[in-house]
Parts: structure tokens; sequence; C-alpha cells
């Protein structure tokens, strides 16, 4: 197996592994459209990554934080809804990045690598990155897990038991942050959330536990990492859409498996 | 079962005074006092708006008030049986696994606390699937597992058919014994409340009466004679002796008249 393939290959896995859990609480915290948001808006942190010449991991997960933050805020302050607040950051981030980036006529960038992902150019440094974002945000899921579940069941309830729900909602936010960092080399910031929710909601059908659903997921998710990259390799298909594709037909497979009793 | 005295029920667990709350510059709530004692059940009444649900959030921590002064025993454990549960759909958890989400909880714990609530059956039952009744029980049976000194319950019989909220409330007044734990209620209608209560609170954004329902209808005989809700309704009608308005002002034109408990 050529290096490329390798290394394509093992940042989708550690990917995959990760998403499978932080995605079971996107489905099931209602955050699909948080997370498309989050994402778009790493495309900013991008461009002003490049702009003041630091780590574009770090300045990724920066941006997707303080967007989050900025979020709840403007929840808490104006009348319109969620995901009308949603639809303008996501769109106004998302534009932004491409505006700031169109700037920058000394850097050339690969803008479609950046939008759909560009998994088959994975360097061992990104890889490093990648494995290494991943199993940091799994490590700390352990501790947060029981918390975490707690809050997605009823905030109020658990506030009243003693958790400290605003820290927990914001652990939960930078960890989807830092996934979405993660996973932008690999299908970009305009499919991040697919990795997310697909799985998981191809999971949950046959899940009779949470960790039943976000163990699925991930697997499910590996699954949908090996087609697609299979695909990629033997049709000369891009990457990261072929995996979403993958996903996404695994997705559609889990109805036709028979529900257990 | 130890006289109630003798268990310390003068001990305040919570105390609040004055408390004002404002939402979006319309007044919730206007100078509220609100006491619980240990042992003791306190009954929160009052029309929609009255701010009932404003006050126990501000009992509970989740609201701070814009002024007054909320006093909580220290250390005091709270036990919260919420008025309803949404959980979504696609979390697949179980009646066991949503009690095991209290720290330290084992089965034989959840179990234990389900037979004492009479909702053993749904323990392997997934969460969303149980009904309305059992669901108010699977709640207060979390609420039980943090092994409460003041339970505080929004609406309980939320939900339930008649026949199960007299069950409910005379559940709750088995807990009480049993734990020496003090009861916070919420509720719209008054018709089974009564019996199970050492004290009503009439709230319209402020304290209109309060006072104990047996001072009311003392005669235990009338409880005999004419039941639960015969001496329910005697309550009622002098709690609502004088109507409200819209701004919650008293009405006058109507005769007014106080009950021996009341503060204003």
């Amino acid at each position: 197996m050529p290096d490329f393939l390798l290394n394509a290959l093992l940042a989708g896995l550690a990917l995959a592994l990760v998403a499978g859990p932080l995605g079971s609480f996107v489905v099931w915290r209602r955050m699909a459209y948080f997370g498309d948001t989050l994402s778009h808006s790493a495309l900013l942190g991008v461009a002003l990554g490049l702009m003041l010449e630091v780590n574009l991991t770090l300045a990724v997960i920066v941006c997707c934080v303080l967007l989050a933050v900025l979020l709840v805020t403007l929840q808490q302050r104006q009348p319109l809804a969620s995901d009308t607040l949603l639809g303008i950051l996501a769109h106004s981030t998302l534009s932004l990045g491409l505006v700031s980036l169109s700037f920058m006529q000394d850097v050339r960038i690969d803008l479609m690598g950046y939008l759909f992902g560009d998994l088959l150019a994975v360097s061992p440094t990104d890889l490093a990155w990648i494995v290494g974002g991943s199993a940091l945000v799994l490590l700390a899921l352990i501790p947060l897990w029981r918390p975490l579940l707690a809050v997605t069941v009823h905030e109020e309830l658990a506030k009243v038991e003693g958790l400290p729900v605003a820290a927990i909602r914001l652990a939960l936010m930078l960890l989807i942050a830092m996934v979405i960092a993660v996973a932008m080399k690999i299908v970009g910031v305009l499919l991040i959330t697919s990795l997310l929710i697909i799985p998981a909601a191809a999971a949950q059908r046959h899940a009779r536990t949470p960790e039943q659903m976000a163990l699925g997921a991930s697997l499910l998710g590996l699954l949908a990492v090996c087609c697609g990259l299979a695909l990629s390799w033997y049709q000369d298909t891009p990457a990261g859409p072929s995996i979403v594709v993958s996903a996404a037909a695994i997705f559609l497979l889990s109805f036709a498996w028979p529900r257990r009793t | 079962m130890r006289p109630l005295q003798e268990r310390g029920m003068n001990e305040a667990l919570i105390r609040l005074d004055d408390i004002h709350v404002r939402f979006a510059k319309q007044a919730v709530l206007e100078g509220a006092q609100l006491q619980v004692h240990r042992g003791e059940i306190v009954t929160l009444i009052g029309p929609n708006g009255a701010g009932k649900t404003t006050l126990v959030r501000a009992v509970l921590g989740l609201l701070k008030p814009d002024s007054g002064t909320v006093w909580r025993k220290p250390k005091l454990r709270v036990g919260y049986m919420p008025q309803k549960l949404n959980v979504d759909p696609t979390l697949p958890l179980s009646v066991l696994r949503f009690l095991r989400l209290v720290p330290g909880v084992d089965r034989a714990a959840a179990l234990s606390a389900l037979n004492e609530v009479g909702a053993e059956h749904v323990i392997d039952s997934p969460l969303q699937s149980v009904s309305g009744g059992e669901m108010q029980r699977v709640l207060l049976a979390r609420a039980l597992l943090r092994e409460p000194e003041l339970l505080v319950l929004d609406e309980p019989v939320q939900g339930v058919d008649v026949a199960g909220q007299a069950e409910l409330y005379r559940l709750i007044g088995r807990l009480r014994e049993r734990y020496g734990c003090g009861v916070l209620m919420v509720s719209h209608d008054l018709h089974l409340v009564m019996s199970a209560t050492d004290q009503v609170v009439c709230l319209n954004r402020h304290v209109c009466c309060s006072g104990h329902p047996e001072q009311v209808s003392a005669d235990p005989a009338f409880v005999e004679l004419f039941g639960q809700d015969a001496r329910s309704l005697a309550v009622y009608h002098h709690q609502h002796d004088h109507s409200h308005d819209l701004h919650g002002s008293v009405v006058t034109g109507k005769p007014h008249v106080h009950g021996p408990n009341c503060k204003h």
C-alpha cells in the first residue's frame, strides 16, 4: 500500500473513531445545524491562521470556540430563533473566510481542499495532528460521558443535582471544535457534519444503550472510511465525498437490517 | 414512627424573603416569601402566571431573583422532580440507565427506589416508552436516589389520571413520613393536594395567603364525612374569596373576605 494511502486510511480511521461518540451527542442534542455552523466558520479560521501565521489547526479550533461563544451570547440577547442565527452565522463566516482568502494573493492555497477535503494529501505531520487530536478528544470524553448524558437528558435536573452545566456544555463545544479542526483535512468544512451525524443516525436504530450507539457509530464510520477510500482508489473519485457517500449508503442499508425486538 | 417535632420539624431548609423577579419588564414576583421546614409539605397554588414555577426555580437556584434573599441550609441535598422530561427519541436510554445517571447508583439501589414508588416493572423499559403516570414515578424515584432533605415537585401529577393523582399524592405523603424530608410542591388544582399538605401558599406574584389546611377545615369529622374533595373545596373557597384582574391586583367591588391566616 502506498504511503499516502496508508496515511489517508489511518487519518480517516482516527476521525471515524472519535466521530462516533461525539456525533451521537450531536444527534441526541439536535446540534446538527450547530455543528454545520461551526464547521463553516472553520474556513474563516484558516484565513485568520494564514494571516497571523499561526498553526492552522489551532486557528480553526480558536475560531470555532469563539463562534460558539458568540452564538450563545446572541441567543440570550435577542429574540431571533436559534436556527435563524445559525443560518446567519454559518453563511456569513463561510463567506467572510472566502473573501479574506481572496485578499491574500501571496498565499497559494487549495480552496477545494479546504471545502471538500484532501485526504490523499495527508502528510505525516497532518496525520500526527489528526491522531493526536482524536486521541485527546476520546480521552476527554471518558470522564465527561456521564455528566454529558445527564445534561442531555435534562439540563435543569443536572444543574439542581450539582453538575456544572455551563462548563459541561462548553466542554462539548470545545470537543466538537477540535473534531472539526481535525476533520477539515479529511472531508473539508462543507462535509464535516455528515461524518458526525450519518454514522450515529445509522447506529441509532439498532442500539439499546448510549454506549452501543456510540460504538456502533464508530464502527460504521470506520466502514464508511474504508469503503470511501476504496471507491476513491479504484474509481478515482474525490476521497472526502466518497466517504460521505459510503456513509449515506450505510445509513440507507441500516433500514434494511431487521431491528432487534 | 416518631412525631414530626422530634425529628426536627422546625429546622428550616429554605427561606426566601421579599423575592422580586421581572421578565422583560413584566413583574413576575413582587415580594414573595416562602419557607420550608424539615418534614413539612408545602404546596404552592395559584392561577396561571402567578409565578409558582418562577419561585420554585429561585428555590432550586436555577434563577437569580432581581432582589430579595434566598437562604438554603448549607449543603442542602435537593431532589427535584421536573414537570416533564423531553428526551430525544434517538437516545437509547433505559429507565435503569436514567436512574444510574445519579452518581453511585447501582441496579439494586435503582430497583429499591422504583419499588418505593411502585414502578419496578419498568426498570428495563426504554425511557421514552413509559406512560405519563409511570414517568412521574420514575422521576420521583430519581429524586429519591439523591436521598434528599428537600423534595421539590413541579406539578407532580401532570398527565396522570385522577385515580393516579390521588395515589401519587398519597405516595408523596408516605415518602415524607419515611424520609422526614421537606416537600415543596407546585399544583394547579386543589382537589387532591389538600389532605397531603401541611402548609398551603396561595401565590399571585405575592403571597396572597398561607396557612394550614387543617385550620381551615379543622374538624376531622368533616373530612370523614365528605372525604378529601370536600375538604379541599372548603380551602378552595377560602383561597379564592376574592379575584384578581389580569394584572394581579385585587378586584374590588366584590366582598373581599380574608381567612384566619391571610396576611394582607
